[in-house]
């Protein structure tokens, strides 16, 4: 079993985003730190990209900032390399196909091994093309995490069936960034996934309160939880690690 | 080989949430294709409401003062709406309703495609709205106000380098949150399947026509066709059925804005590299990290970091040669023209002319060139008093 899948035996998982390098890589170093101590399950850390077509407007400035300070693929692998000789946790690469696939992918996979990276969720490489990619992460050993959205229907199973790690399930139509209110069927989602697969389905997209978390958590394995930690980052820079502790600690323990 | 490709380019590379949209357009068109009715309403429309088709005019002037092959121009600019544009417009949209969407949305860069989208959409009946970069908005006022007039609702984009690439963005975020409704009206030979082939054969009328005319004028083809490039669909409706005939050169001229020596140029071929964007595998301005680049051009229609997927397969096949117009070269271009033959090229097709005006002296009398002038010039005239120096209202 896969790091990634054991890490979702431990009740439900709470699972934070932060871009890396934002705003700039030491802060994103002490951030994972803080999140694991808070009682983070696992932590995504999002490579930027000059065109990040899946984020709202929260995340693009984050991918923003972390590019302007000059952020490269090889400073976030170097940093978990670091993290590493301290922490054990699960993390996982969010990151558009383009910065992999120029970085080459096998040698961007080899990288990812070395370095202890998990997982990779890629949300412009749909199951008709994950080939490319996802054949080599399994020769790695670095989980390729599939998403599902409210307009997948009768495409679940099929992506359900391949997935590893995770399932990623995003809550609604549109870009990443908090919502009020999620409207959509996800029980149905997670139904249709978990009737033909064992992979734990975590929902991400729109979530930011404590209320919203546990609501949700009730539905699947785990929560993700990009925005709403993005914005704390936003406006406190440098400062904000003490303050995404707080966060995560309180949106963990909603639903424990 | 999988669908949608073009060698190893293409593909498609869009999130989840879109791709059960993609697969309906893609059975839909596929089914409207082959529709006759479909068909003829289509070429109906080509005909009686965009002017089709347009004219293959013998430039004796320009000819004659070259000394050199014997030039033609293809007068999309006399398409209504003013440019090429129309053409894969009037398809899109009328396949929009046929699959029955209320709403269609476009990016648009020099504004050319957004304002042809207004023109199909209000005299189909749809709703209509389109993103713009913020600096194309302040360099291309005029079709601004056009598509208002035409009632689309115009976005200005202030994200990222605020032109064409970023409309484009925008315009796909707009398109994940209101997929069941809206219909994306792509404006150039890319973008994921089955854009990249729907929108060349919507454009392929154009080397059909002009097959027809030249064989009917000359009784021969022409040595080589030349249009220019940005996301390459002029220059794909140019080629395409010319590309089988292997003595006619084609090529296609992209933006070198300040120089492609410099950083300031959107040369996507000339300077490129493989990667992953927009929906598909093509060539695009990055750096060795995946960032795409920032590119610039004097032409907001060329101002696109990236290049079609059949246009970097014909590259690689070398059945296509590519070069590269700076802005000077262009306007020069622009000018001539104007004086030459009294018609006034847009910016973007002006890039073609440039070439034109080098290549034709170079070769025999017996050659013939076919320049595709892709759209006509009034949009860019306060632009081009610009450059020059001069300060005229619009």
């Amino acid at each position: 079993m896969s790091k990634i899948k054991k890490t979702f035996e431990n009740g439900k998982a709470f699972i934070p985003f932060i871009t890396g390098g934002d705003p700039n890589i030491e802060t994103t170093e002490k951030l994972i730190y803080a999140m694991e101590k808070a009682g983070a399950d696992l932590i995504e850390i999002g490579i930027p990209f000059s065109d990040p077509a899946a984020e709202g407007p929260v995340i693009q400035l984050a991918n923003e900032r972390a590019l302007l300070a000059g952020t490269t693929t090889d400073d976030l692998f170097d940093m978990i390399k670091r993290v590493r000789e301290k922490s054990n946790i699960p993390l996982v690469f969010l990151t558009y196909y383009n910065p992999v696939y120029t970085y080459g992918v096998k040698r961007f996979l080899e990288k990812c091994k070395e370095v202890e990276v998990d997982g990779i969720i890629v949300p412009d490489l749909p199951y008709e093309e994950k080939d490319e990619l996802a054949i080599q992460c399994k020769d790695c050993g670095v989980d390729f995490i599939p998403l599902i959205a409210p307009t997948s229907n009768d495409r679940i199973s099929m992506i359900a069936k391949e997935s590893e790690g995770f399932i990623y399930c995003v809550s609604s139509l549109g870009v990443t960034g908090i919502r009020d209110d999620i409207k959509t069927d996800i029980s149905t989602m997670v139904n249709r996934a978990k009737a033909v697969s064992d992979t734990p389905c975590a929902i991400g997209f729109g979530i930011a309160t404590p209320e919203q978390a546990k609501e949700l958590s009730h539905l699947a394995d785990g929560v993700i939880v990009g925005s709403a930690i993005v914005k704390i980052i936003e406006e406190k820079g440098e400062q904000a690690v003490d303050s995404v502790f707080d966060y995560v600690k309180k949106m963990k323990d909603s639903i424990r | 080989m999988k669908k949608g490709r073009f060698n190893q380019y293409g593909g498609q590379y869009i999130p989840e949430t879109i791709m059960n949209s993609i697969i309906e357009l893609e059975d839909s068109y596929k089914h409207y294709m082959n529709d006759e009715e479909f068909n003829k309403e289509l070429d109906e429309l080509l005909v009686t409401y965009a002017g089709r088709p347009s004219l293959l005019y013998y430039a004796e002037k320009m000819t004659n003062d070259l000394g050199g092959a014997k030039i033609y121009l293809k007068r999309e600019d006399l398409n209504h709406t003013g440019s090429h544009k129309i053409n894969n417009v009037l398809g899109q949209v009328l396949l929009a309703k046929k699959m029955g969407k209320k709403r269609v949305i476009a990016e648009t860069g020099a504004g050319q495609h957004g304002v042809a989208t207004a023109t199909a959409a209000t005299f189909m009946g749809l709703e209509c709205e389109v993103y713009m970069g913020e600096e194309d908005t302040k360099r291309q006022a005029l079709n601004v106000y056009r598509m208002r007039l035409l009632g689309a609702k115009v976005h200005s984009v202030t994200s990222g380098t605020k032109t064409l690439k970023d409309a484009v963005n925008e315009a796909m975020k707009e398109w994940t949150r209101s997929i069941e409704d809206t219909f994306y009206v792509i404006g150039s030979v890319m973008g994921p399947h089955p854009y990249p082939t729907m929108v060349r054969d919507f454009q392929k009328v154009i080397s059909k026509e002009i097959k027809e005319q030249i064989l009917k004028a000359e009784n021969k083809l022409p040595s080589a066709i030349i249009a220019c490039i940005g996301g390459g669909s002029n220059a794909i409706g140019a080629f395409y059925e010319f590309i089988e005939d292997k003595d006619v050169r084609l090529i296609g001229c992209e933006a070198a804005g300040h120089g492609v020596e410099t950083q300031m140029h959107a040369a996507t071929i000339t300077k490129g590299s493989e990667g992953v964007f927009h929906g598909m595998k093509s060539i695009f301005c990055q750096n060795k990290y995946g960032q795409i680049a920032p590119v610039y051009s004097i032409s907001a229609g060329l101002d696109y970091p990236g290049v079609g997927p059949e246009h970097a397969m014909l590259h690689d096949n070398k059945r296509a040669e590519y070069v590269a117009i700076t802005d000077e070269e262009a306007v020069d271009a622009f000018e001539y023209l104007s004086r030459i033959e009294g018609i006034i090229p847009a910016i973007e097709s002006s890039h073609a002319v440039a070439h034109g005006i080098k290549l034709a002296p170079t070769m025999d009398k017996e050659d013939i060139i076919v320049i595709n002038l892709s759209g006509r010039g009034d949009k860019d005239v306060a632009a081009i008093a610009r450059y020059r120096g001069a300060n005229i209202n619009e």
